[in-house]
């Protein structure tokens, strides 16, 4: 893209969406914005007739942009091969999946913290460009984060994969893009298989997102073919950033991390203004202040440069000792010249799932707490507080932004602070509206009040969005129907690819719908959800009972209708999970004082070995000191011992 | 603790066949090794003198495999060897295990005259078509005609080893075995409930799912009603699953279960002496191999911690149904039992599972039955 070349693009666009409230709707195409290519190394860009802000000369030789991409798709590899061919990393660097730099990353093959990379580009014509490529996490859990990266960037790599198609995932995220009026580059991924079907797949690009796929890049990540016409693109089809430098202050912070040596390092996106070693800073909401120690860049590795202008993506380290004075979203201007109002789209971001989080060891319990803590610090999002439990003994409930996130904190928990863990079933917040007209938010079953002072309940409900073939309709409706789904709307992509959109609630999908999905589409369906709102619900709390004394750790929150079949799972779960012991254990189910499902777990009978002669003892002895190790992960609940798993268990079913 | 007796356990590793069921360390079709096999348990024999100074050995027990596949004169040398190097005590059990098919009037006479007191014979079961899914080879038949001539050579003290929880094994089979068992009036019977062990025949056909073994209950059915059945004939239930005429105990299995010192020689052989527990290789050849380098066939041996040991008392003692001697636990560790296990003790007595009485602890027949249940808690 150089002067003169006077294109002029149009590009679809949807309307501004609230996402917390209608997640999807469809694009009118009313709307445009166009670039204009003027003289003097300036780029307008005019939105919805207005100039909006031109790049510099600077500025013009800068791409801002991420990859959106479903799991699987081949972002990651994508991601390494642009670093390869911008000469970042030598081909004896590389290691599969840069970015995703953290164990859990690499092995689920997703992205869980945002990244930025700064590469150097020298187009055909000669001319040299700085590309930063801002990794996201794509998971719906992480939709705020995304949305923040997203903000930070003028336009997207769409990776599509040429034989699967659009997912539900991608979708949602090409619409956050399309709402932060970044540029779509489509890019068709693994054309080299035999299933490709790339004209296909461009014309779902163009039916079902009302992107032009025409000349969109045909590559294969894995084997590097059609990784410069990507490159290319990026530098032809995406605008230039906008942004005075002389301008007050204003640096979105899309991300950061805790480093032991500089404190908190601040991934930030300068949107106008300067920044550079010595300045005072301020968050603006927060309102803390900082002095700047170091500003950088990552190439991938930081590298601290002498100033960061206007349209540029790096970093910032002010001696800041925790993440939670550098939230996600959140402007950083300067404490002397502030600018006069922060960058749109800040929002503190609230935890939708909790859980019970127990050492198995008791003993560990304030190695539990320093592990959170140490996690905390680089998450702000996890939030966690002491909570006691009859059963598990002292814990910690924790907040978490979605069931991925549960999942990496506790399986974080565990591998890096080598913690084993008792965690109980996941649970929403409900909101609680008494008959004295006082509410309360319930995010532990324990805490709930005596029904009878109880005037009525609120549940949370999403939005979900579940894209699957045609052929599965059935089932899926069949199953959402079973979560309490309310059936809003269907739409064909295309002849076999349906979207359906269900409300649900919330806790009806935050343990295992998306399994139960997976195994009624043979793992063709994907799925994607957003919060919309409370609604009124007949709630229940369902106790569990062992051995006649209720387990608090396996309470929970049900819909009134669901009790009885859930109480009966339960029982039947928990008869199959405990182990026969020395005596005989009954299990029950109850509302209250009313038992809705009973198991016997039978008395062991029989635990004795036939033969024990001079060459057993010591096989023996170590025979019974591993099943003393295994009792030793059981929990006493009273006079029984329950296997850890059990508490988490109890809500599998499908 | 050095009592002045020991046992001494040698083993012989050899099959005519191995069966399905079976995890000990012996082998079929390695009779070529016999002699060098022999010519090992000589040196170990001759460096038992060494291990035990002065004390006297009470018991011999040649165990296997089938010992009785070596020649009774063999058998009868190896006797002689060991008392030439060492002293058995005057009285001593000396018990040799045989497989039915392996006897013969001679061999019986041989051997009763060269000083051997106790015999114990593997039938297993009394229907060939159950001894034959064993992968046993012998019929019924063979087991009481070895009885009978075993008699006739002047032993008094027979032991018939059997097994229940059989694949497609039913109760009235069981006591069919039980009752011709007894009725060869013989003076002991072990009665084992099958363990389907890994790396057996049985195994994989029971994780193909294609071992058809009596569910739990009807197991536990077996059991308790052979006990009863023993038990009312005058066969005193001593050990979880040995029952014995008064005096006909085994003594030198006693010595295991009282965990008191034993020495072993052979392949796979296990020591406990001096507080250390030492064990052969298992396999022929490195055993053979490891005893002309080192004059005995050592693999490994541990040292047995003092709480370890009182747990061993308390794990094998408790097999016992005179179970664990409060003053003989004293006298060995310095303590009553009650000073390590006093509140386990209660807690066990309030759950039906364990009796004390002013001399001993021991098991209740519920308690016996989960026996590794109630050793858990003893642990540390």
């Amino acid at each position: 893209m150089g002067l003169g070349k006077g294109r002029l693009k149009a590009v679809r666009f949807i309307s501004h969406m609230d996402l917390g409230k209608s997640f999807i709707v469809h694009m009118p195409k009313a709307r445009c914005f166009h670039k204009a290519y003027g003289k003097d190394n300036v780029t307008f860009t005019i939105f919805k007739g207005e100039t909006i802000g031109m790049s510099n000369a600077r500025q013009e030789k800068i791409r801002n942009f991420c990859i959106i991409a479903h799991i699987d798709h081949g972002k990651s590899t994508l991601a390494d091969r642009i670093l390869e061919i911008t000469g970042m990393l030598t081909e004896r660097e590389m290691e599969k999946q840069v970015l995703d730099d953290m164990d859990l990353e690499r092995e689920r093959g997703i992205t869980i913290k945002s990244k930025a990379v700064r590469l150097s580009y020298r187009d055909e014509e000669g001319e040299e460009y700085i590309l930063n490529l801002i990794d996201t996490p794509g998971h719906v859990d992480f939709a705020y984060e995304v949305s923040r990266s997203l903000a930070a960037c003028e336009g997207a790599i769409l990776v599509v994969d040429a034989s699967q198609g659009i997912e539900a995932q991608t979708l949602a995220n090409v619409y956050l893009a399309l709402e932060h009026d970044l540029e779509i580059v489509p890019v068709i991924n693994k054309i080299d298989l035999p299933s490709a079907r790339p004209d296909w797949v461009k014309k779902e690009i163009e039916d079902v997102i009302g992107l032009d796929a025409g000349d969109a890049p045909m590559i294969s990540a894995k084997n590097g073919i059609g990784i410069e016409g990507v490159v290319e693109k990026i530098v032809s089809s995406i605008p230039a950033p906008i942004g005075e430098d002389d301008a007050p202050l204003k640096a979105l912070i899309f991300d950061s991390f805790y480093d032991n040596y500089r404190g908190v390092i601040a991934y930030i996106r300068i949107k106008e203004g300067k920044l550079k070693v010595g300045d005072k800073i301020r968050m603006m909401a927060t309102g803390k202040e900082f002095e700047v120690t170091e500003v950088g860049i990552f190439r991938p590795s930081p590298t601290s440069v002498p100033e960061l202008m206007a349209g540029e993506v790096g970093y910032v380290a002010a001696s800041i000792k925790n993440v939670r004075d550098t939230r996600v979203g959140d402007t950083i201007t300067h404490s002397d010249n502030p600018a006069a109002e922060p960058l749109p789209g800040y929002r503190r971001v609230n935890p939708m799932v909790y859980s019970g989080v127990y050492p198995a060891d008791g003993a560990r319990y304030e190695e539990l707490r320093e592990a959170l803590h140490k996690l905390q610090i680089n998450d702000a999002s996890l939030s966690f507080e002491p909570e006691t439990s009859m059963a598990l003994g002292f814990g910690f409930r924790c907040g978490y932004l979605g069931l991925l996130h549960m999942d990496i904190i506790q399986e974080r928990l565990e591998r890096e602070y080598d913690l084993d863990l008792v965690t109980t079933a996941p649970s929403v917040i409900y909101k609680v509206i008494m008959n004295d007209g006082t509410k309360q938010d319930i995010s532990n079953p324990t805490s709930l009040p005596d029904p009878a002072d109880i005037e009525h309940m609120e549940e949370p409900v999403v939005n979900a969005q579940i894209m699957a073939p045609t052929e599965y309709v059935g089932a899926i409706m069949e199953l959402c129907q079973e979560r309490r789904g309310i059936y809003k709307d269907m739409e064909y992509m295309e002849e076999t690819r349906v979207l359906i959109t269900y409300e649900l609630p919330l806790n009806e999908i935050i343990y295992d719908f998306f399994d139960a999905l997976k195994s009624r589409t043979r793992g063709y369906a994907s799925f994607d959800y957003e919060l919309i709102g409370y609604q009124q619900a007949e709630l229940v709390k369902l106790d569990i009972l062992l051995n006649g004394e209720p387990v608090d750790a396996l309470s929970l929150i049900v819909h009134n209708e669901k009790a009885y079949t859930r109480g009966r799972g339960i029982a039947e779960k928990l008869k199959e999970l405990i182990p026969r012991q020395m005596f005989e254990i009954p299990i029950q189910a109850a509302i209250g004082n009313k038992i809705i499902a009973r198991e016997t777990i039978k008395a062991l009978r029989k635990d004795v070995l036939a033969k024990c002669y001079g060459g057993d003892i010591s096989r023996k002895r170590k025979l019974l000191e591993k099943q003393k190790e295994g009792k030793k992960r059981m929990r006493q609940v009273g006079s029984v011992e329950v296997p850890q798993e059990a508490f988490m268990s109890v809500l599998k079913f499908d | 603790m050095q009592a002045d007796t020991i046992g001494l356990y040698v083993h012989f590793p050899f099959c005519l066949r191995k069966c399905l069921y079976c995890d000990f360390p012996s082998y079929a079709h390695k009779d070529y090794l016999m002699g060098e096999y022999l010519t090992a348990l000589k040196v170990e024999i001759d460096n038992i003198k060494d291990k035990i100074g002065h004390r006297q050995i009470n018991t011999v027990f040649l165990g296997g495999g089938t010992p009785t596949l070596f020649h009774e004169k063999e058998l009868v040398w190896l006797l002689d060897y060991i008392k030439q190097g060492s002293t058995i005590r005057h009285g001593a059990e000396i018990t040799i295990e045989a497989n039915p098919e392996t006897l013969s009037p001679d061999m019986l006479e041989a051997l009763k005259q060269g000083g051997f007191n106790r015999l114990s014979i593997g039938m297993q079961a009394c229907q060939d078509e159950q001894l034959k899914a064993l992968g046993r080879t012998h019929s019924i038949g063979d087991v009481e005609r070895g009885v009978n001539w075993a008699k006739k050579a002047g032993f008094h003290n027979i032991n018939l080893d059997l097994m229940f929880g059989l694949p497609n094994q039913t109760t009235d089979h069981w006591m069919e075995s039980l009752v011709r068992a007894v009725g060869m009036g013989v003076e002991h019977i072990s009665t084992y409930a099958l363990i389907v062990e890994e790396g057996t025949p049985f195994f994989e056909l029971a994780s193909r799912g294609g071992l058809n073994t009596p569910s739990e209950d009807v197991e536990r059915e077996m059991y308790h009603r052979g006990a009863k059945y023993l038990t009312s004939l005058g066969y005193n239930h001593y050990e979880i699953s040995n029952f014995a005429k008064s005096g006909k105990e085994c003594k030198h299995n006693l010595i295991y279960w009282h965990n008191n010192e034993y020495i072993g020689v052979g392949s796979g052989a296990h020591s406990f002496l001096h507080g250390r527990r030492r064990w052969n290789y298992a396999d022929i050849h490195q055993y053979i191999d490891e005893v002309r380098k080192n004059g005995d066939g050592t693999e490994q041996w541990e040292v047995i911690s003092p709480s370890d040991q009182r747990f061993e008392t308390i794990m094998m003692g408790l097999r016992l149904n005179s179970g664990v001697s409060k003053k003989v636990f004293k006298k060995r560790f310095g303590h009553d039992l009650g000073y390590y296990y006093g509140s386990i003790i209660e807690t066990l007595k309030i759950e039906g599972l364990l009796i004390e009485t002013d001399s001993n602890i021991h098991l209740t027949a519920r308690g016996m039955d989960l026996q590794n249940s109630v050793l858990l808690h003893f642990m540390e």
